[in-house]
This record gives structure tokens, sequence and C-alpha cells, in this order.
């Protein structure tokens, strides 16, 4: 298992209730949306903040990246609403 | 190419920053300093307040990567962009763009290309304060399609194997 930082921000991190944790990833999820599946079952606060899985964006180490992205040898991956700065 | 990216909570001083990215040169003919302020309504309602939220670090690296991009598409003398965060009242400023050039066509589109990547791409979400109530913005399709007219695609990993 890969031990990963993953930052919530804006309603995502309100919805899930903190705004960073470190987990334990299981070796068979590979890309952003199986990372976005598995987190959404952990419970009901990220099933709510993934429920809509298409306006969700995330940044490997603090690069965007896409859905299908690996994401082997992440550090910090972090999910977020599209972007309203500006 | 002078290159000046801050995140700051704090107001900015445009004309300063203006001056400071010109102070002593002889090759800048053009200058363009947008800044984007706080308006006092968000969908025809007024607002107390906008609050901005960023990611810390993405924010510094995104926007630097926007300004390596300009200097890679125009030959720019300066840039700089300032863009605030926490709580900002109407009137107040919220981000600074300035762009120095020989000639002012590259001065203008790098501000507009700074502005419209910016506005899609930049680790930024806002909240607005109206009638005692705090809710996200939403983004605007007008901002996506300005992002897109410059045609970049996003850069980064490969799809998982």
């Amino acid at each position: 298992m890969a031990s990963v930082k993953l930052r919530y921000f804006a309603w995502v991190r309100e919805r899930i209730g903190k705004p960073d944790e470190t987990l334990d990833l299981p070796a068979e999820i590979k890309t952003v949306e199986q990372l976005i599946a598995w987190l959404g079952a952990r419970g009901e606060e990220y099933a709510y903040a993934f429920a809509n899985p298409k306006v969700i964006r995330a940044a490997i180490d603090h690069n965007h990246v896409r859905p299908d992205s690996t994401i082997k040898d992440a550090r910090e991956i972090a999910f977020f609403p599209p972007m309203t700065g500006g | 190419m002078t290159a000046t990216v801050r995140i700051q909570r704090e107001p900015f001083d445009a004309a300063a920053e203006s001056a400071k990215l010109t102070r002593g040169r002889t090759d800048i003919g053009a200058v363009v300093t947008f800044s984007g302020i706080c308006r006092g309504d968000e969908n025809g309602r007024p607002i107390a307040a906008l609050t901005l939220e960023h990611y810390p670090g993405m924010a510094e690296a995104e926007i630097e990567r926007h300004v390596a991009e300009a200097q890679a598409r125009w030959p720019l003398a300066g840039v700089t962009v300032i863009h605030r965060h926490g709580r900002i009242e109407p009137g107040e400023d919220i981000v600074l763009v300035v762009t120095a050039s020989s000639h002012r066509d590259a001065a203008f589109a790098a501000a507009e290309f700074l502005m419209d990547y910016l506005k899609t791409h930049a680790p930024f979400w806002k909240q607005v304060e109206q009638a005692g109530n705090k809710s996200w913005v939403e983004p605007k399709r007008a901002d996506d399609a300005a992002a897109g007219r410059w045609s970049t695609p996003l850069r980064g990993r490969d799809a998982a194997e």
C-alpha cells in the first residue's frame, strides 16, 4: 500500500469535513478517477463530496491532472471544484 | 525577463508595482496594467464581501507556469502577477497583472492571456457573503471559452497504463 497525503478545498473540504488526511491506498488504485470512486465509498460525507465526479478537479504534487492520469509516485493529491480565481 | 509572482493577503499598490518593473529600463516601450476588483454585486444581488480560498504552494507554481508560457509566446521584458486571498470587500483589488514589452501588442496579448488562464487554472475559490449567507461562486462558461482561445493543452501526467 502507498501512503499519500490527500487535500481537499472549497466545498469538497466542507462536505468531507476536513482539509486533509494521509491514507494508505490499495495497490489496485492506479488512476485519479479510481481514487475518486474509492474515496466516495468511504462514507456518507465522501459520497456527498464526490457525488458528481465530472465537476471534481484534481492536482498531483501541485500539477493539474486528468481523470485518467496515473497516481503512481504521487506524494500529495488534491481534490477541488472548478476554480474561480482571478 | 523579470518575473514576480506573489500570493498575499494584503492589498497591493498597482502604480508602485508597475514602477518597479520599469525602473532603470530603456528597452520597455509598453506597459499594460490590469487590476481585477471586487464588485459590489454577484448575480444581480449586492454582496458584503468575497472570501478567496487558495491552495498554497500550487497557486504560486501554477501562476509561475502561466508566466513562463507567456514568456515563451511573447517577447516580454517583465511580468508581475499578484493575487490576493482572504476576505475582500467591494471596491478592493483582487488581482494585478502587469506586462512590459518593447511594443504594445505583446504587452496587451500577454496580459489578456494571463488573466484568462488565472480565471480557469489558478487554484483559488471564491465565496460570496450575501444577506448573511456564504455561498460558493460558480465558474463562468465565458471564462472557459476565453481560456480555450489560447489553445494550450493542459500539461500533466500521462494516462495510467
